[in-house]
């Protein structure tokens, strides 16, 4: 099938130029790794958790979601350097799938988002972490959908804006309270009612709350389901809406 | 091999509060033959690139319609692009890949198998002596390695038309020369080869036919040749200071033999001329009799640039 060949030749160009410079992946891991070991044994006294595992259940979730949203959200920068350099014009004047030129390139996003998860499911299971593998690969799941909504998201916007001066605000602006209202680094279970009441119609508390259950291995919490859903639903019109960028004129 | 008829492109800017919109393409009918090197010559911003921008599917026309190679351009982008090359002004390279590496997804990208890929890529980067470089990463390329990287880009899937937007700007005479040259062996391959410049030697020496476009329009199009017929008489070429040019002009703008004269911005003038050889004694006398300082005094057959500046008013070379 022509888009799943445009995508795959586009995913592996990507994948190829972003090993080709392994700075980047050093990058990718070691903050998340940072948080791990830094931040996280303040979280036992402060949750009040039993052991250190229960903290961890709680605070992992929470920092792959982070790692997925923000991953995604800042792809748009390499676009706009792309952008001006032509090699976008030059691929829209062949006969290359539009929406494969997105996908190739949100899949890149995914797929490094997953090693970065991987990573840090391991180094936390030194830290006795426990998971069931099946609700662990659910959970990847959802963080694999929340990385290609925030990707394609990026990549749409930046075809609009085509400058990083305007891309950064924009994004930061976005990002901020998304990540205040989804009870990422502290449950939104201790925050006042309002705050819950706002926190409700963040897509992203909905996908903090499903990884978390999975975690604690309770796979038939609604919001396993929901959670899924509503990312699956946002994801699907992110990528259509960034696809379509793709296809309408770029300068 | 193209056709276009009123093919027409405004944008809208905005400078501040008041939105202004730039006519860049006014009605635009081209008929290009199959394999010949057609040129498009103009001064910046004429509306060179945004025709084919247009032609190449990469902006929407906002009047007019075109067939390229047999397909429609407004109800058949997809066909269009299968049998058209194009090649950006501005570089389409990505600093971190290689030669080789940019080929064959090229190639890829326009449903290539791989092996007949890379072996395209071989042939082009010998076609175009990268091979050299053809695994070095193209930000260390020099620039006019670069742009026959481009332009090897361009061709890679054999096209039908390849539009070439400035392929030799920025390049050495010997590059530049060289790049000619690929051009012609292009043609012999049998395809057609659609260039825009501003270069008047390049139209001249290279193109088969050419058109001429200024303010988004084209003002005159036939073979080189052609053009230069068109405009009868000779151009006489004469040598003065600064100081003696304006006088020298005040003068011969009297004689009723003298069409039309042109300042040179490095002193002189340009005089337009039925027959050179009687008006050569004629200005003679009467610079000489004015007792201004003649240093040269030079006989020319008309040139591109004289066709512009007899269509436009103005001289390519000022603008
Ligand atoms: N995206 C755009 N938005 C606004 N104006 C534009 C845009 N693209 C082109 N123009 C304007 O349209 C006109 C024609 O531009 P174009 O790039 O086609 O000229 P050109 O003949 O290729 O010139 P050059 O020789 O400098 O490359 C110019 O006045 C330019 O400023
Ligand atoms: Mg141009």
């Amino acid at each position: 099938m022509k888009l799943a060949r445009d995508t795959w030749l586009i995913f592996q160009r990507q994948l190829h130029l972003l090993l080709r410079n392994p700075v980047w992946v050093f990058v990718g891991v070691f903050q998340p790794v940072m948080y791990l070991l830094l931040f996280a044994p303040l979280l036992k006294p402060a949750l009040n958790a039993p052991t250190q595992a229960e903290a961890y259940k709680i605070f992992v979730p929470g920092l792959l979601v982070l790692l997925a949203i923000f991953g995604g959200l800042f792809q748009g920068f390499g676009l706009i350097a792309e952008l001006r350099a032509g090699v976008i014009e030059r691929s829209r004047v062949t006969p290359v799938s539009r929406l494969a030129l997105l996908l190739g390139r949100s899949l890149r996003d995914v797929v490094s988002l997953l090693v970065q998860a991987v990573i840090i499911t391991l180094l936390a299971l030194l830290f006795d972490l426990r998971v069931f593998i099946g609700d662990l690969l659910l959970a990847y799941l959802l963080l694999a959908l929340i990385a290609l909504m925030t990707s394609a998201v990026s990549y749409g916007v930046a075809l609009k804006v085509k400058s990083e001066d305007a891309l950064a605000p924009l994004m930061n602006t976005v990002a901020q309270p998304v990540l205040l209202l989804s009870g990422i680094l502290l449950p939104l279970a201790f925050a006042p009612g309002w705050l819950q009441g706002i926190a409700k119609w963040n897509p992203f508390s909905w996908a903090v709350d499903g990884t978390r259950a999975l975690f604690s291995g309770d796979i038939s919490n609604d919001r396993v389901w929901q959670g899924l859903t509503i990312i699956t639903v946002l994801a699907a019109a992110g990528v259509f809406w960034a696809a379509r960028q793709f296809a309408r004129s770029v300068r | 091999m193209i056709e276009t008829r009123g093919l027409r492109k405004s944008f809208r800017s905005r400078a501040g509060r008041e939105t202004k919109t730039v006519d860049a393409v006014r009605g635009v009918d081209l008929d290009v033959a199959a394999g010949e090197i057609f040129g498009f010559l103009g001064p910046n911003g004429a509306g060179k690139t945004t025709t084919l921008r247009m032609l190449a599917t990469l902006i929407e026309p906002d009047g007019g319609q075109a067939t390229i190679a047999g397909a429609d351009l407004l109800k058949d982008p997809g066909e269009v692009r299968r049998r058209i090359g194009y090649v950006a002004q501005g570089g389409s390279t990505w600093d971190e890949s290689t030669a080789r590496e940019e080929l064959v997804l090229q190639a890829r990208l326009y449903g290539i198998s791989k092996v007949e890929a890379q072996r395209r890529a071989v042939r082009a980067l010998e076609a175009f002596q990268l091979t050299e470089f053809a695994d070095r990463k193209c930000k260390t390329y020099s620039g006019g390695q670069r742009r026959r990287v481009e332009i090897a880009l361009g061709i890679i899937h054999e096209p039908k038309i390849v539009f070439l937007d400035e392929p030799t700007t920025g390049l050495d005479p010997q590059s530049r020369a060289h790049m000619w040259d690929e051009i012609r062996r292009l043609r012999t391959e049998g395809m057609t080869v659609f260039i825009t410049t501003h270069y008047l030697d390049e139209a001249d020496a290279l193109c088969d036919r050419i058109a001429i476009m200024d303010h988004g329009e084209v003002v005159a199009e036939g073979t080189p040749a052609d053009l230069k017929r068109e405009i009868s008489g000779d151009v006489v070429q004469v040598g003065l200071d600064l100081v003696a040019t304006g006088e020298a002009e005040k003068l011969l703008a009297a004689e009723e033999y003298i069409s039309r004269l042109e300042r040179l911005d490095e002193g002189g003038l340009r005089l337009f001329v039925d027959e050179g050889a009687t008006a050569i004694p004629r200005i003679l006398r009467r610079v000489d009799g004015a007792g201004l300082d003649l240093k040269s005094i030079e006989l020319h057959r008309p040139s591109l640039d004289d066709v512009f500046l007899t269509k436009t008013g103005r001289s390519l070379r000022e603008s």
